[in-house]
């Protein structure tokens, strides 16, 4: 019995000694979001995985948790794991929705941990250290520019939108309000939700309503993808027609990079963010330089000169 | 619902036709009316080529619904079913081309694969329901989560894609015209008539309307309920297979978001055109006018600026309220002769 007794403590020492020395020079990062139900997403949780890996191998003192939940209340319990089981130094996390997921992000802080939030922020400001992002308004404001350089005073073009939501409206706002003045006349928009279905079935009509469009402004890859073929279908895709998406989507990055005359350019709203959080954070323990703060990616303008280092062949999206 | 059969079975002296069963078909011309006034470019040849050609996904799907819900059933899986049909088609296409090329072969692989998973999905609802005797309602809103999740799985979460070469051997299918009309129309046009035959002409059709009116009537009428329960969900199945079959050379591709809410716009369709919800009563040509009513709203709704995008599902609920009402209400009805 007694032997028990002291085999028992030594273990008991050994576990909590061995636990205090990883602790203590393992960096635990905990990276939560949502779990991919669309193309995006699963870029996204591709990036992730390429960083993990990435990370890992250049600091061996830094582990990376990733973990992904199908629902806001989920993540929330995802959260708490982080830090009840593994004891997270840091966090980053792409909240599901803003409002569910303040208080358990909330919680996570006090705990101590730094906290990188991506993409979507939360309900209350001033919780996060750290703040990585695409910039929607500024998408919509260079798809605008980019048509302004392409078109003249007096050209027409249709507008296909995404899902009725705030990100929708930013870029369309930011869109109408560069092109306002410009000339050219938007002949009207309809939300096409994101969706390659949806994109041609809109564009079809407006290619029924309106006999002369000279470009589309698609928003999104996806979109683009339905427009491409409507406009192939009606036997409109030539004369210099052309078709702006958005976000990176790699399929439509090798088009650029072969030449596509229909769709030219496109619009970054990379899902790769992530990969730029998890940098940031892991940086936070490792460079001698500040990097607490906001990181507002741009939304580049992807052209044939450029496309080559957005595109991520092994990548879903 | 035995009085609307009654009601439907009194000859109306006074109009000289059925008011209420052509309740969908005066919906209809009012919207086309509406649309040729909104833009006389609705009834130019390639608008309604392209409405006609929507409509056949919904419209194919739901003359598989029209026998379901007649029999008094219910199949919410109809568009997960679709969508995991298409994903698994583009696999197995994609899969093939190494063994068998990029022609017509591989093709016909991909269209008999859809056909098997449509009947075979089918046929897993109609046992669920009728042997593991569980409500139709909750088998098929399971079988909509598992499918749904599944083809999320073979995509990675992304999108499938169809390999190029064969994208250009399909493509027909839904892009060609045969005298005039499109493929898939052609499709709508068979699988109609052949839903029309069945439902009327033929015992099943009889027996399906029984076991909808009074299930416990039917066994005693020596009717085999479970397996004409049964066979309803397998006709619905085809239905969805060869939907699947015209709509994958469309874009070619397959993801979590195709096919979404398809369930619901194949039902409107079915109870638009008169069939009864509750079962016991069907009517293949009106969900056929169903199917086209629900497409044109939406491409009526793209034909305006005049409403507000925000209000597209409002506009769309009132039409859905206003064609069932048109033939279920009182207004064709004069109470005093009644």
């Amino acid at each position: 019995m007694k032997t028990f007794t002291k085999i028992g403590a030594l273990a008991t020492v050994a576990t909590i000694a061995l636990t205090g020395w990883v602790s203590a020079e393992t960096i635990k990062i905990g990276v939560s979001y949502p779990t991919p139900t669309h193309a995006w997403a699963a870029g996204m949780n591709w990036h992730a995985e390429q960083a993990e890996k990435r990370l890992e191998a250049l600091y061996p003192d830094v582990d990376l948790v990733l973990v992904n939940s199908p629902d806001p209340s989920a993540q929330a319990s995802a959260l708490e794991d982080l830090v009840s089981v593994h004891g997270i130094d840091a966090l980053v996390v792409l909240p599901f929705e803003s409002e569910p997921l303040t208080d358990p992000v909330l919680n996570v802080k006090k705990s101590g941990a730094l906290i990188t939030v991506v993409d979507r922020g939360l309900s209350q400001p001033g919780i996060e250290d750290i703040y990585v992002a695409g910039n929607n308004p500024e998408l919509g404001r260079v798809s605008a520019e980019y048509m302004m350089g392409r078109l003249k005073d007096g050209d027409n073009i249709v507008v296909l939108r995404g899902i009725p939501t705030l990100i929708d409206n930013e870029r369309f706002d930011a869109f109408m309000g560069e092109i306002k003045g410009s000339g050219i006349n938007v002949l009207d928009h309809k939300h096409a939700n994101w969706n390659r279905d949806d994109g041609f079935e809109v564009m079809q009509d407006f290619l029924s309503r309106f006999p002369d469009i000279d470009a589309v402004w698609a928003q999104d890859d996806d979109i683009a993808i339905g427009v491409v073929a409507a406009l192939k279908q009606a036997g409109r895709d030539g004369d210099g027609m052309f078709v702006v998406g958005g976000a990176g989507m790699k399929e439509t990055i090798k088009g650029i990079m072969d030449g596509n005359e229909l769709v030219p350019v496109d619009v970054l709203y990379p899902p790769s963010m992530i990969a730029t959080a998890m940098d940031v954070t892991v940086a936070a323990f490792k460079s001698n330089g500040p990097v607490a703060g906001r990181y507002i990616l741009g939304a580049t303008l992807i052209t044939p000169e450029n496309a080559a280092s957005f595109y991520f062949p092994d990548s879903p999206f | 619902m035995t009085e609307t059969t009654m009601s439907t079975a009194k000859p109306s002296i006074l109009r000289g036709f059925d008011l209420k069963a052509a309740g969908p078909a005066i919906a209809l011309l009012l919207l086309c009316l509406i649309g040729f006034l909104l833009n006389p470019a609705f009834l130019s040849e390639g608008n309604i080529t392209n409405l006609l050609t929507r409509s056949a996904f919904i419209g194919i799907i739901a003359v598989g619904a029209t026998f379901v819900i007649t029999a008094g059933g219910i199949d919410l899986s109809v568009g997960s079913m679709a969508a995991v049909i298409a994903g698994v088609m583009i696999i197995v296409m994609n899969g093939a081309v190494e063994t068998f090329g990029t022609g017509i072969t591989t093709v016909l692989i991909g269209c008999g694969c859809s056909i098997i998973l449509g009947l075979g999905a089918g046929l897993v609802n109609g046992l669920l329901t009728t042997k593991g005797k569980i409500e139709a309602f909750i088998v098929t809103l399971g079988t909509m989560g598992i499918y749904r999740s599944l083809v999320t799985y073979f995509a990675d979460g992304g999108t499938l894609s169809l390999n190029y070469d064969i994208r250009g051997v399909y493509r027909p299918v839904y892009y060609e015209s045969f005298g005039g009309l499109p493929i898939p129309v052609w499709v709508f046009i068979v699988v109609s008539i052949a839903g029309w035959f069945l439902m009327n002409r033929t015992a099943f059709g009889r027996y399906c309307t029984a076991i909808g009116s009074n299930e416990s009537v039917a066994k005693y009428s020596a009717i085999k309920v479970d397996r004409v329960k049964t066979l309803t969900y397998v006709i619905q199945g085809l239905c969805v297979s060869l939907a699947t079959i015209i709509y994958v050379p469309r874009l070619g591709s397959a993801s979590s978001s195709t096919g979404v809410l398809w369930e619901l716009e194949a039902i409107a369709a079915v109870i638009i055109g008169g069939t009864v919800l509750k079962g016991g009563y069907g009517r293949i040509g009106g969900t056929i006018l169903g199917a086209l009513i629900l497409t044109t709203i939406g491409n009526i709704l793209n034909f305006t600026d005049m409403i507000s995008n925000y209000l597209n599902g409002t506009m769309q609920g009132l039409i859905i309220i206003v064609a069932v009402w048109l033939q279920r209400g009182d207004w064709g009805r004069n109470k005093s002769t009644d």
